[in-house]
């Protein structure tokens, strides 16, 4: 089985230098693309590859390249931005690709960049992340003294700026243009669309947003060709996919596999399972901001539309199980009061409603629910979903809300019927 | 007033922009990783500097959870609060540490030694439950391997 993104990474994770990377074929994406590939080309490439976003929405890569007005007709600079603001809860893939092998996703980002004839690219990396960041720092250097940077790459005319910058933690920031309002020194608030940043974005000029994962399947496909990357997915959208699986399970990791590998293979095969004594009750699937899978939906392929045959999504491909010992209602309260936390406070529906949940899951932990919160939190399913709000985060936030009512309704009366918690008693 | 040592450093950052503004987060890091926090004097002056209202900057400056506008101890303990952590022992751990520091999040230590906050996803879920103090990540926390490791933060 191939796994191109990670086949390289060390189980320690210590970075691939830049000669050690050169010598398993590294770069090779950007010469072919600079000295063979006209930049509309590769585009096309990564549009035949089928390669849709890895940081959640699934929005096919090649397409929104295409949304980009032509270079010689807009205004310069270009940006590509990397979106490596992992703050997904439960998410935390992209920290493998940047900390193991940050050339490959330095190759990722000059050969995308090429593509969408970027002058300048920013790595978007989220506070926290250390050592990605002296791991991507160290690259970059190195990059630039080999001439994969800067001025005139590889004597091609062709020239990028690369900057990394480590923002100061803020989930909105992973929203693609919260992210661009980060990079240009304000509060990290959704921006109205249109203008879509391909045509408006930072300050005011072309800009391609993109996921770590997503970019890192670039210099793939433009070496082996989109028919190859298809053919590595067990489903019609193309690639591996990077999944992870945290919580009670015997080995909670990361594995590369196939797109569309089922629920049942990753959970029992590679995460082995339950811990002993404990009992599988559902899964988060893709970061906190999907719908809950079950028992029900192990055969189900993980890929953009297998889960969402079942109510859910694919999301970040990183999934939380739950298990019996663990309350439904409080992990619940759990990822609400994180939302709600991080609301950036724009919009009233997702500024007033989250907390309003926040408090009242609260209240049914310590034995203070009533009959009619259920109804209330149902209403806010409604009135936070997609379409109300200026952004993805109160929509997000609902979806596990909306099928933990669905999936552990009675664990929530049973709040309400024995006066608190079951699991703290 | 920030020093010239601090101002070479913001010079840096804002020639990476095509706008002065656009260094802010990273000039508010720069006085934040010598003086432990911005204190109004400094967030006036970092605003001048960048041709920005006070105000202006503060509205960014208390809009990200790691620019600290009050003072903090010598070392941070960054606990992360989400998910996977609070299924793995999240509130055990807090427990321990809050008994052992005699503070609570958001809280300093008398000595001045530690301050205590709660953090979003650390991203490292499968060694639950982690923490980060000031930037070193710890993972796969017990309350016993906590206290090994507070020791190596005088």
């Amino acid at each position: 089985m191939e796994k191109p993104l990670t086949q390289h990474i060390r189980a320690d994770r210590e970075p691939l230098s830049l000669k050690e990377y050169e010598k398993v074929g590294g770069y090779q994406s950007v010469r072919k693309a600079i000295k063979e590939l006209d930049p509309g080309k590769v585009v096309q490439i990564v549009k035949e590859s089928n390669l849709k976003g890895r940081g959640g929405a699934g929005f096919p890569t090649g397409v929104k390249w295409g949304f980009m007005p032509p270079s010689e007709k807009s205004e310069h600079p270009r940006y590509l931005c990397a979106n490596a603001d992992e703050m997904e809860p439960g998410t935390f893939k992209d920290r493998l690709l940047m900390e193991g092998n940050p050339h490959q996703f330095l190759e990722a980002i000059i050969t995308s960049s090429y593509a969408i004839q970027a002058d300048v690219a920013f790595v978007f990396l989220r506070w926290a992340y250390k050592i990605s960041a002296r791991a991507i720092e160290k690259a970059i250097s190195e990059a630039y003294d080999a001439g994969y940077l800067g001025k005139n790459i590889l004597s091609s005319g062709y020239s990028l700026d690369l900057h990394l910058h480590t923002s100061a933690g803020r989930y909105m920031c992973g929203e693609e243009t919260g992210l661009l309002n980060a990079l240009e020194g304000k509060r990290a608030t959704p921006r109205a669309k249109p203008p879509f940043p391909q045509v408006s974005g930072l300050f005011g000029k072309p800009t391609i947003v993109n996921n770590v994962e997503s970019l890192c399947c670039v210099p793939h496909i433009v070496n082996n060709g989109p028919d190859w990357f298809k053919k590595l997915s067990y489903t019609e959208d193309g690639g591996t996919k990077i999944y992870g699986v945290s919580g009670k399970v015997k080995k909670p990791g990361l594995w590369e596999l196939p797109m569309g590998t089922t629920l049942r293979e990753i959970l029992e095969e590679h995460a082995g399972g339950m811990q002993d004594g404990l009992t599988f009750r559902g899964v988060i699937p893709g970061g906190a901001s999907t719908d809950f899978m079950v028992k029900e939906h192990m055969d189900v392929k993980m890929d953009f539309t297998g889960p969402t045959k079942v109510g859910s999504r694919l999301g970040t491909g990183t999934m939380i199980v739950l298990d019996d010992k663990t309350c439904p209602v409080g992990l619940l309260h759990n990822l609400q009061h994180f939302f709600a936390q991080e609301s950036c406070g724009w919009c009233t529906p997702c500024r007033e409603g989250l907390p309003w949940i926040e408090r009242i899951l609260l209240a049914l932990e310590k034995g203070e629910g009533r009959q009619e919160d259920l109804d209330i939190l149902a209403m806010h399913c409604k009135y936070l979903g997609p379409g109300n709000t200026f952004c993805a985060l109160a929509p997000g936030a609902m979806e596990p809300l909306q099928s933990a009512l669905k999936y552990f309704k009675e664990d929530f009366e049973k709040h309400i019927q024995e006066k608190g918690c079951p699991w703290r008693s | 007033m920030l020093t010239d040592e601090e101002k070479q450093e913001i010079e840096k950052h804002i020639a990476i922009y095509p706008q002065k503004r656009a260094a802010c987060i990273e000039a508010l890091k720069v006085v934040q990783k010598k003086r432990g926090w911005v204190s109004d004097e400094m967030l006036k002056h970092v605003a001048e500097y960048l041709e920005m209202t006070s105000d202006e900057l503060d509205s960014v400056a208390t809009f990200y959870n790691l620019i600290f506008r009050k003072p903090v101890g010598r070392h941070v303990i960054l606990i992360c609060d989400s998910l996977t952590c609070w299924i793995m022992g999240y509130e055990s751990l807090l427990s321990h540490l809050s008994d052992k520091l005699k503070i609570g999040l958001g809280d300093t230590t008398e000595d001045g030694r530690f301050t205590l906050l709660p953090i979003p996803c650390l991203g490292d879920c499968d060694h639950a439950p982690v923490l980060m103090i000031d930037e070193d990540l710890h993972r796969n926390l017990t309350p016993e391997k906590i206290d090994k490791i507070l020791e190596q933060y005088k």
